[in-house]
């Protein structure tokens, strides 16, 4: 409860990480608050090597977007950053994109061709993390290419 | 979620713990599964959290290949599952045996 204090370890873990020397394009992947891991890499490549980044980011709602107002500005300011929000329960007034879980069409569209190889981060919900794993093989990645992280059963 | 639903996480799960007692990252070293002979990066491996331990499972045959259990004064390690893990070593002076 509010006051109670927290002992925090890390960051641990060097296996979903991107580092700035690592070659070949990057598609994130986010299913709500597994965004987070996902913004440090955007921050991290601000002002380094210029690596073409593209995040699709689901959110049930437009309320729930997290960095809301940073992943704008850094839309339209970080060259070679593409930001797509897909939004599964309402979306916003003038939205395109049909409401409705990530898709197939979603990661053909705002992702990278499997030809151009790129690095993929994929953290959320456990059930998010494998569909997303899962159609990326079916596009054709190659599977040592695609970096995970699950973060357990999405809430209700 | 229990045992027999889903693994709930995955092996980054294990970098805490492991964390605790390796003197390195472990979660990028190859685990070679004694059943089924699949190597993993432990980052890679399906976990399953029971309290008070972890439970890692191979994810090509769903063997398990790391357990951690704590006590109040032990952390108990079992890789009886994996044949090898394979450790890079940042200087580079390892031999590669491949994986």
């Amino acid at each position: 409860m509010s006051g109670d204090s927290v002992e925090v370890r890390g960051p641990v873990g060097g296996w979903f990480v991107w580092k700035p020397e690592d070659s070949g394009p990057v598609l994130l992947v986010a299913g709500g608050s597994g965004v987070v891991p996902l913004m440090a890499m955007i921050r991290t490549r601000d002002g380094m090597n210029g690596t073409p980044f593209r995040l699709i980011y689901s959110v049930r709602e437009p309320e729930d977007r997290i960095y809301d107002h940073e992943l704008r500005r850094r839309a339209t300011e970080d060259s070679g950053l593409d930001v797509t929000v897909v939004y599964t329960r309402t979306s916003p007034e003038g939205e395109p994109r049909p409401t409705g879980r990530i898709s197939i069409d979603d990661l053909v569209s705002y992702g990278w061709a499997a030809e151009q190889e790129p690095t993929c981060y994929v953290c959320g919900p456990t059930g998010f993390v494998e569909t997303v794993a899962n159609l990326l093989i079916f596009l054709g990645h190659d599977s040592s290419k695609i970096r995970t992280e699950r973060f357990g059963p999405s809430g209700p | 979620m229990d045992a027999q639903t889903e693994a709930g996480y995955d092996g980054n799960a294990l970098a805490g713990p492991l964390s605790e007692v390796f003197a390195v990252e472990v979660t990028t070293a190859v685990g070679r599964c004694r059943g089924c002979g699949t190597s993993s990066q432990l980052a890679t491996l399906r976990v399953y959290s029971l309290e008070p331990g972890m439970v890692g499972r191979c994810p090509g045959c769903e063997e398990v290949l790391v357990r951690i259990a704590r006590t109040p004064h032990n952390l108990w390690l079992d890789l009886s599952g994996m044949s090898a893990l394979q450790i890079q070593m940042s200087n580079g002076s390892g031999v590669e045996t491949g994986q």
